[in-house]
């Protein structure tokens, strides 16, 4: 569902993204693990086509990217570090927009749905502009989940989330891997993660240091996590 | 194809409705305006007659500054929240985006111009029973928001934005300002079709360039 192959993203002189190779399949959840600054973000904006790659080859729900960017965008759910919402309109508005935007049929019932699921149903109404980041998180949560995406692309997710909440984010992020999504966290949080992801791709300093399977993420983790990113880093 | 329209009537509403709540934009740009008209009025020692000749110089310098008030701000609530990654995540020709915004741009422009011509009037002896000059106003805030829209996209990614548009768009716009002016004057001194037509030509052609130019290359101003 999502390939990415010998990827590389320049910024003037400096390499974001050297040589990254990466697979995900079907209904897999994986997690993209790395320090600040590993190329995480850079990485998950060029799958979003909201970034060209410099080399490399990218496809996304079978759609090759730059080339398909339309047809993926169509199939692609993203979650970023803002949350990609109007401040001065209602969590309904907001959401009324992107489904017009996606050509949504039944949109109403869709948002009730969505607003419902992220605890935000009873808020609706309310400018986007008076939300805690809690809630604009949940609300830019609905919104990558209104058009039903079979990818779901999530940066930092789990961030300005309470404890309850992120539960919360962790059920609805297993349902939507039952139903067949493919999903790409990227995060920090081994720990959040960890109990989550089928299986850990590290990134450090632009490259893929290594891919560790479910078993290896419960257990022993910080160690191998470490030397994977000195690893890759030196 | 109606896809298409429905993408850009989407971004013009959302837009209405985000201004309609706010309320900030349109209102900076009137007091702006406003203020305007009477420092000019209240400043210039001159005659009825000499005031007609300026008014449209004067009107036009006017909504053309308070023009790149509102491109900055509409562009601006874009980039605030990361907004426009969201328009640019969506399955929708980013082309679409340009026209959704430039209408938007230019509605909010006519609003203010309609508001404020009645004062304009007052001050400067004009008459605004002249279809001639609304179809001036028309063309020319069209042309300027067609070109505003796009460098503002340009500047939007820019750490100095409300800096940068203005320099990029005051040299570009020129064409523009200096054939809304002089169609607007032929209009508002009784000169008539006759000595417009040259620069309404003008704004028709620049019109039909600027928003192909948009269509054409949004996509790679909004690239990263």
């Amino acid at each position: 569902m999502i390939t990415v192959s010998q990827l590389s993203k320049r910024y003037g002189y400096r390499l974001a993204l050297r040589g990254v190779s990466l697979r995900v399949r079907r209904g897999e959840m994986v997690a993209l693990l790395g320090p600040n600054g590993a190329g995480k973000s850079t990485l998950l904006r060029i799958l979003a086509g909201l970034a060209q790659p410099s080399a490399g080859r990218v496809e996304v729900a079978g759609c090759q990217l730059p080339k398909q960017a339309a047809a993926a965008r169509a199939q692609l759910g993203y979650l970023g570090h803002q949350p990609l919402v109007y401040e001065d309109l209602t969590a309904d508005q907001n959401l009324e927009f992107f489904a017009r935007l996606y050509r949504l049929p039944a949109a109403a019932a869709r948002i009730d749905e969505l607003l419902e699921l992220v605890g935000l149903h009873q808020r609706r109404s309310e400018r986007v502009r008076g939300y805690s980041r809690g809630m604009l998180q949940r609300l830019a949560l609905a919104r990558a989940l209104l058009h039903r995406p079979r990818v779901l692309l999530l940066d930092e997710p789990h961030s300005a989330l309470d404890l309850q909440t992120a539960d919360a984010l962790d059920d609805i992020l297993r349902a939507q891997a039952r139903a067949g999504a493919t999903i790409l966290i990227a995060s920090h949080d081994l720990d959040r993660v960890g109990g989550l992801a089928q299986r850990a791709v590290l990134l450090a300093d632009g490259r893929s240091a290594a891919s560790l399977p479910k078993a290896k993420l419960g257990r022993g983790l910080p160690g191998h996590y470490q030397q994977a990113l000195e690893r890759a880093g030196g | 194809m109606a896809s298409y329209f429905a993408a850009v009537w989407a971004i013009v509403r959302k837009d209405l409705a985000a201004e309609w709540r706010s309320r900030q934009m349109v209102t900076a740009m009137l007091v702006f305006v406003v203020l305007v008209i009477f420092i000019f009025a209240f400043t210039l020692d001159i005659d009825m007659l000499t005031r007609r000749q300026i008014a449209a110089g004067v009107l036009w310098t006017t909504f053309a500054f308070a023009g790149i008030l509102g491109l900055n701000r509409t562009l601006a609530t874009e980039g605030e929240r990361g907004s426009l990654d969201g328009l640019l995540l969506a399955p929708v020709e980013r082309s679409a985006i340009y026209f959704g915004k430039t209408l938007a741009n230019l509605f909010f422009m006519l609003v203010v111009e309609i508001f404020t011509l009645p004062l304009y009037a007052l001050f400067y002896n004009m008459s605004l029973a002249q279809p001639g000059l609304w179809l001036v106003l028309l063309l020319g805030s069209w042309c300027f928001c067609s070109v505003g829209t796009l460098l503002a996209a340009m500047a939007a990614q820019a750490r100095s934005r409300e800096l940068l548009l203005p320099v990029l768009l005051l040299p570009m716009a020129l064409p523009v300002l200096v054939a809304s002016v002089r169609a607007s004057s032929a209009f508002v001194n009784g000169l008539g079709m006759e000595y417009a037509s040259a620069s309404l030509n003008i704004l028709v052609v620049y019109g039909l360039i600027m928003p192909a130019l948009g269509f054409m290359f949004f996509d790679f101003i909004v690239e990263e």
